[in-house]
């Protein structure tokens, strides 16, 4: 199947361009890494020992390749701080983060598609216009600042949920939805905004068709028309809108897991960072563009999969 | 016609009014009140946004102190006009940075096609592959943090979404009976790129820069926030909701005070933006 084959190549290309723009921000930006990690007062020897440890004097492709190759074998190195193998702690953290951006998403679908689909039932009405200006307002709110608003009123003003902290689920399932709820709103209530749009605007596109004038016709109730005949052709956007916002997603993720001390994959990567440990940085950086990269040519496939028409034209021009 | 359809609750008026509405003139109003507080905020007497005077710590909003003091004492009104300045300097600059550079990449690449076109698209896909926040904290953890970097940092970012733009606009020009009629009489190719190419791309980045002023807003502010943006006694909004968020149980409002002004800048911003890109291009107003 060349279409699958071509795509391949190209989602190879990139993770390899991917994981070296990584390893060059972290080794060619101004700064030595080894001044940067003993700080200033280190001697030069110091410095010496430390660059020599790290394999800093060779060329700087020979050792991303070394590091190439010891990442696909599921070696990204070790923190410089602990002495903990970044994978280890990468996947340690992980489920907080995957769980986190699920419910993420389902909070957005969840308010997404009954809102466009009520929306679309009358275009311009009272409904419309307000879900409309909803969208508005809350895509004009920073998630940092939502995030604060939203302990404010939940935590500070009528304490129902906790402000900060994290429960793993073996400790109670309840007790870990609670601690998650605040995070996943913060971001989901932001992102149901984009889905709401794209899906009501192919929602609108999709009712102008003729099976639908048909199902009408056959007297099929309006909310049958709505939900068996014109949900699933008008999702395809949406599908690849998904795609594209787990960047955003992931983004978010890392400054609400700040926010309320969520132990996930961004604020191990805040933590590297502020701690000067490059190796867990550069580990986990690659680590989350790799995901992104994957996730997204998944997402392009599932695409195909649904609209065959995808694997014919050149898509994403 | 779906297309406009789509659109917010702004465009979705029916029909073309003369009269200016109230979707507009608050949001230009707000803004103007913002660029100016920010441009003449050393000469209209506010005082030092630094200076701290523990004594006077966390005190509510008064005709003393208009929106109150922060954690430190430091004068909040000070500190939201000083911090407006920041959030303006890197909100205009780092996107002209991008479509600089974005833009020469994108016009060459829809101009030329073929191999540059390639090479280009690559660019910019292997930009794209990145989670823009996470590409922004590792270059502000690299190159070192200030107003600076910050803004090379995000200027880098605008760079894909600005190439995009002019790529694909510029493609939709190249073939225009008015450039093949400038071949013809034998302009070079910098001469159609920049004289005959070039005008017509002005009015969608323009409109696209306006969207992307807010976007870089935001940016800064969660950078900030982070503790990865403008370093610690320069105030910006970011870091002040970062430090309001320690006494949100005992003062909220040094949380919610640059909350609601940045909400407020940025939907001015999100409305100007959308007013701006249907005027240029009515069709393209559905996301």
């Amino acid at each position: 199947m060349p279409w699958l084959a071509r795509q391949l190549v190209r989602l190879v290309v990139v993770l390899f361009c991917v994981t070296l723009l990584t390893y060059m921000i972290v080794n060619i930006l101004p700064g030595d890494v080894a001044i940067v990690i003993l700080g200033n007062l280190a001697t030069p020897q110091d410095i010496a020992g430390l660059r020599a440890d790290l394999g800093l004097d060779r060329p700087m492709l020979v050792r991303y390749f070394d590091w190439l190759g010891s990442a696909l074998s599921g070696d990204l190195g070790r923190s410089y701080r602990n002495g903990e193998p970044v994978v280890q702690a990468i996947l340690d953290r992980l489920p907080v983060s995957l769980q986190l951006m699920v419910m993420a998403q389902v909070i957005a679908l969840g308010i997404a598609i009954p809102v466009a689909l009520l929306s679309v039932r009358r275009p311009g009405g009272l409904f419309d216009r307000i879900s409309a200006s909803a969208a508005f307002g809350f895509l004009a709110m920073p998630n940092f600042m939502l995030g604060i608003v939203l302990i404010y009123l939940f935590s500070i003003s009528f304490d129902l949920l906790p402000a900060t902290g994290f429960t793993p689920m073996s400790e109670g399932l309840w007790d870990n939805l609670e601690s998650m709820i605040l995070p996943s709103l913060t971001l989901g209530l932001i992102e149901w905004t984009v889905l709401m749009r794209v899906l009501r605007s192919d929602l609108l596109t999709t009712l102008k068709e003729d099976f639908i004038l048909l199902a009408r016709a056959k007297g099929l109730p309006p909310w049958r028309v709505l939900l068996q005949h014109a949900l699933r052709p008008s999702s395809f956007t949406l599908i690849t809108i998904l795609g594209l916002n787990i960047g955003g997603l992931i983004g978010g993720a890392v400054i609400v897991e700040q926010i309320f001390a969520l132990p996930g994959v961004g604020r191990l990567l805040l933590g590297g960072i502020f701690n000067r440990d490059l190796i867990l940085v550069q580990g986990t950086v690659a680590f989350i563009a790799v995901g992104f990269v994957v996730i997204n040519f998944l997402v392009d496939m599932l695409y195909a999969v649904l609209d065959p028409r995808v694997r014919h034209v050149r898509f994403r021009s | 016609m779906s297309a406009s359809a789509a659109k917010g609750a702004v465009a979705a008026a029916p029909r073309p009014r003369r009269r200016l509405h109230w979707t507009l003139v608050l949001p230009l109003g707000w803004l103007s009140l913002v660029v100016v507080l920010a441009i003449t905020a050393d000469w209209i007497g506010l005082p030092d946004p630094s200076a701290q005077e523990l004594i006077l710590r966390r005190k509510p909003p008064s005709l003393e102190f208009l929106l109150g003091t922060d954690n430190l004492g430091r004068d909040m009104l000070s500190r939201v006009i000083y911090g407006a300045r920041t959030s303006l300097i890197v909100g205009i600059c780092a996107p002209v940075l991008g479509f600089l550079v974005g833009g020469a990449i994108g016009m060459s690449a829809g101009y030329f096609r073929g191999k540059v076109d390639m090479l280009a698209v690559g660019f910019i896909d292997i930009l794209l592959a990145f989670p823009s926040l996470v590409l922004a904290l590792t270059f502000t953890a690299y190159l070192g943090q200030s107003l600076f970097n910050v803004t090379l940092a995000l200027g880098i970012l605008s760079i894909p979404a600005a190439a995009r733009v002019a790529r694909a606009n510029t493609l939709a020009w190249a073939n225009r009976d008015f450039v093949l009629a400038a071949r013809t009489i034998g302009a070079s190719d910098w001469r159609i790129l920049t004289r005959e190419i070039l005008p017509n791309l002005l009015p969608p980045m323009f409109a696209f820069w306006l969207v992307a002023i807010s976007v870089i807003i935001v940016a800064e502010g969660a950078l900030s926030f982070l503790g990865l943006g403008i370093p610690a006694p320069q105030p910006s909004w970011g870091g002040m909701i970062a430090d309001g968020r320690e006494a949100l149980d005992v003062a909220p409002y040094t949380a919610l005070i640059p909350a609601a002004v940045m909400f407020a800048t940025v939907l001015s911003l999100n409305f100007v933006g959308d007013m701006v890109r249907n005027m240029v291009d009515p069709r393209r107003s559905a996301l």
